[in-house]
Order: structure tokens, then C-alpha cells, then sequence
């Protein structure tokens, strides 16, 4: 099969896969076909490149985007070893559902978890029981905005959150909280943050072990405090704190998490 | 290109010669975004679109002119900063970077 039959018959099953061309410099034309946990097709002309271009399409595919990037012949990426060599510019066209992203409670830090979690090329849906709170006006950022209680989202798309996708747990209201953790158990998804002070995160463990979450396996997917130990402060430091912690849950990176940590949460 | 995917299968299995082109990449307002492709034959036939119908036209003489092998692939600017842009330009005022090729791989 040529590149381009595999790429017509992964599109045509809707199977996440970027196709890389080389639009600019040696080799004009070049191709590489790149899927998740499959070899690469296909060649851009340097098994280096090859490697590094792999590498920066799994991330482009993950964020559903597609775009040029440049490089240099044997997939050299930084300034200092570009000098004196022609550059190759390489198209990345990702064709995959953008990752979603699900965040419970219309709060503060609502809004700039939405906007950070959108630059990064996640479909954002806000939920809140409360219809003064849970407003498309407090929230324009967002993909979608619902009045609901946490129990029937997972009902309804429980079955299609999977592991590139995130749950952000922000009530801080066990009323919520719990229900929303229980949902988010039962699911594939990649990421569930939890926010809340180190109390609220010893009280709501022990409400979590009263519904019966005391499955190791379960309790150790709790991003509890949600967060990177930064010392994160404002609203949109601790977006930050929380997208940088999923990008690491990802890509298997230790970093040092809030839930590992015992100090104070805010520098 | 998915939407692209039964012309351009019927037309290849009747022997015809394609090019294909993708957008990479839109500076300021853009109708449509990387990654949106269009395909023509040799016999001049269109599927798809990359513009909202601002530069399709022009978009067809270049690949034709690569089909009939005197272009190379390679990348074609639409926009204001271009002179063809009062002939064939944005009327979003953007600028639009396509990648014309031949659809041989």
C-alpha cells in the first residue's frame, strides 16, 4: 500500500494519525505517516528526523493540531546546531477529536483553567448544579457550558472519555466532589484533579472511603490536591499548575505533584 | 483531506493524475484552517476547497502548471503582503500559505 492508500483508509476509520510532508527544502515532498503505538511509514529522508518529527507529531496529534515546523536535515531542532545548514520545514497535519476536557464547578479558577486548557487544544465543557454560577456569560471561553449534577454527564459520556482526556474536580464541595470522583472512576479517563487545602483533601479521602473508594488502583488516579508544587497563587498560576500536571501524567514525566508533597499549596 | 477521499478514489482508479492542496499555514484571519485540502485532475475536475472561494481559481491554474510538470511542489502564498493579492486576494485581509503537490505517493 502507498503512503497515501494507508493514510485514505486510517482517515476513512476515523483513527487518530498525523501525516508529515516536508513543503520547504531538501527532499520537497516527503512523507511519514505517524500513529500512536504503531512504526512510522514512510521516510523524510534521515532516520533522525524521522525520530524527532515521530516524536513532535504524537504531541501535535494529542492536541489535535496541525502546522509547519522546522528542522534541520537530520532533525536537529535547537538555534545553535541550525547554523549554516538548510533548513527543513515540515508540514504536521493531525487528524484526531480534539482531547476534552471536563471541569466541575463554575468558580474562579474555572474561567483560567478554561482558557489555559483551550490553548492547548482541549474541548472545554464547564459543569455546575447551579444555574446562577454555570453561565455561557461567566464562561465564553468554554466549548459548552451545563447546568447539571455530575451523575448523569457520566451516564451520558462516561463511555467516551478516554485517556487523552482530563476530569478537573473545582467544588470543593463534597456534595459534588464525591459524586464527581465516583463518575470519573468508572471511567477511561487519562486525568482527574481534584482541587481543594490539604483539609478538604483529608476530609473528602474519608467521604471517598465511606462510598467505598479504597482500591488503591483508584485512589492512586486522584491528582489530590490537583496541581504541580509551584507555589502556585492566582487563579491562572494554579491553570498552569494543573495543565503542566497532565502534560507530565502523560508523558510519564516525574515532577513534583501537590499530592506528593505536605507543605503549604500556595508559595 | 477525509472529505476529499471518494474523488479522489474515483479518479485515481479511472488512471487520472492529481494534485493536491493543503493549507499549512494562515497568518491573521483565514477562512479555513491548516489542513484544509482541496484536489484537482488533470482533466481540471475540483474537489474540496482551502479559501472561501477566494483563491480556488487560482489554486487550480498552479496545480494544473504542476501536473503538467512545469512547477515544482512547493509552498504558494495568497494575501495582502503579495501582489497577486489584488487579483486573487483574501478578502479577509489574511494570508494564506498552501502546499501544492502532485498526489503520486
Amino acid at each position: 500500500m502507498t503512503i497515501f492508500e494507508q493514510y485514505a483508509a486510517l482517515l476513512r476509520a476515523d483513527t487518530p494519525v498525523a501525516l508529515a510532508t516536508v513543503i520547504e527544502g531538501p527532499g520537497v515532498g516527503a512523507k511519514l505517516l505517524v500513529q500512536p503505538d504503531v512504526d512510522a511509514a514512510g521516510t523524510l529522508g534521515h532516520p533522525e528526523l524521522d525520530r524527532v518529527v515521530t516524536r513532535d507529531a504524537l504531541a501535535e496529534l494529542e492536541a489535535a493540531r496541525s502546522g509547519v515546523r522546522s528542522y534541520g536535515p537530520e532533525g536537529q531542532i535547537t538555534p545553535e546546531d541550525l547554523l549554516d545548514q538548510p533548513t527543513v520545514r515540515i508540514f504536521i497535519e493531525s487528524h484526531a477529536p480534539p482531547p476534552q476536557m471536563w471541569i466541575f464547578g463554575a468558580v474562579d479558577f474555572t474561567a483560567a483553567l478554561a482558557r489555559v486548557a483551550k490553548v492547548l487544544g482541549y474541548r472545554v465543557t464547564v459543569c455546575d448544579a447551579r444555574e446562577v454560577f454555570a453561565t455561557r456569560r461567566r464562561f465564553p471561553m468554554a466549548d459548552e457550558v451545563k447546568v447539571t449534577w455530575p451523575g448523569p454527564v457520566f451516564e451520558e459520556i462516561g463511555a467516551e472519555l478516554g485517556p487523552r482526556d482530563a476530569v478537573c474536580i473545582l467544588t470543593h464541595d463534597p456534595k459534588f466532589d464525591v459524586p464527581a470522583v465516583l463518575g470519573a472512576l468508572a471511567t477511561r479517563v487519562g486525568y482527574i484533579g481534584v482541587m481543594g487545602s490539604r483539609r478538604t483533601h483529608a476530609r473528602r479521602m474519608e467521604r471517598l472511603a465511606e462510598v467505598g473508594v479504597t482500591d488503591p488502583a483508584d485512589i492512586e488516579r486522584l491528582m489530590s490536591p490537583v496541581g504541580l508544587d509551584i507555589g502556585a497563587r492566582t487563579p491562572e498560576e494554579t491553570a498552569v499548575s494543573i495543565c503542566a500536571e497532565i502534560i507530565a501524567t502523560h508523558t510519564g514525566r516525574t515532577v513534583p505533584s501537590l499530592r506528593d508533597s505536605t507543605g503549604d499549596i500556595h508559595a | 483531506m477525509k472529505e476529499l477521499l471518494d474523488d479522489i478514489g474515483r479518479w485515481r482508479s479511472a488512471g487520472e493524475r492529481i494534485a493536491v492542496a493543503r493549507v499549512v499555514d494562515i497568518e491573521g484571519s483565514g477562512p479555513r484552517e491548516p489542513g484544509a485540502a482541496m484536489a484537482v485532475t488533470e482533466s481540471g475536475e475540483v474537489a474540496g476547497s482551502v479559501s472561501g472561494g477566494c483563491v480556488e481559481g487560482a489554486v487550480v491554474g498552479q496545480a494544473l502548471t504542476i501536473l503538467a510538470g512545469e512547477a515544482q511542489a512547493g509552498i504558494t502564498t495568497f494575501g495582502y503582503s503579495d501582489d497577486e493579492a489584488f487579483a486573487v486576494g483574501l478578502t479577509c485581509g489574511g494570508t494564506i500559505h498552501l502546499f501544492i503537490e502532485e498526489l503520486d505517493w
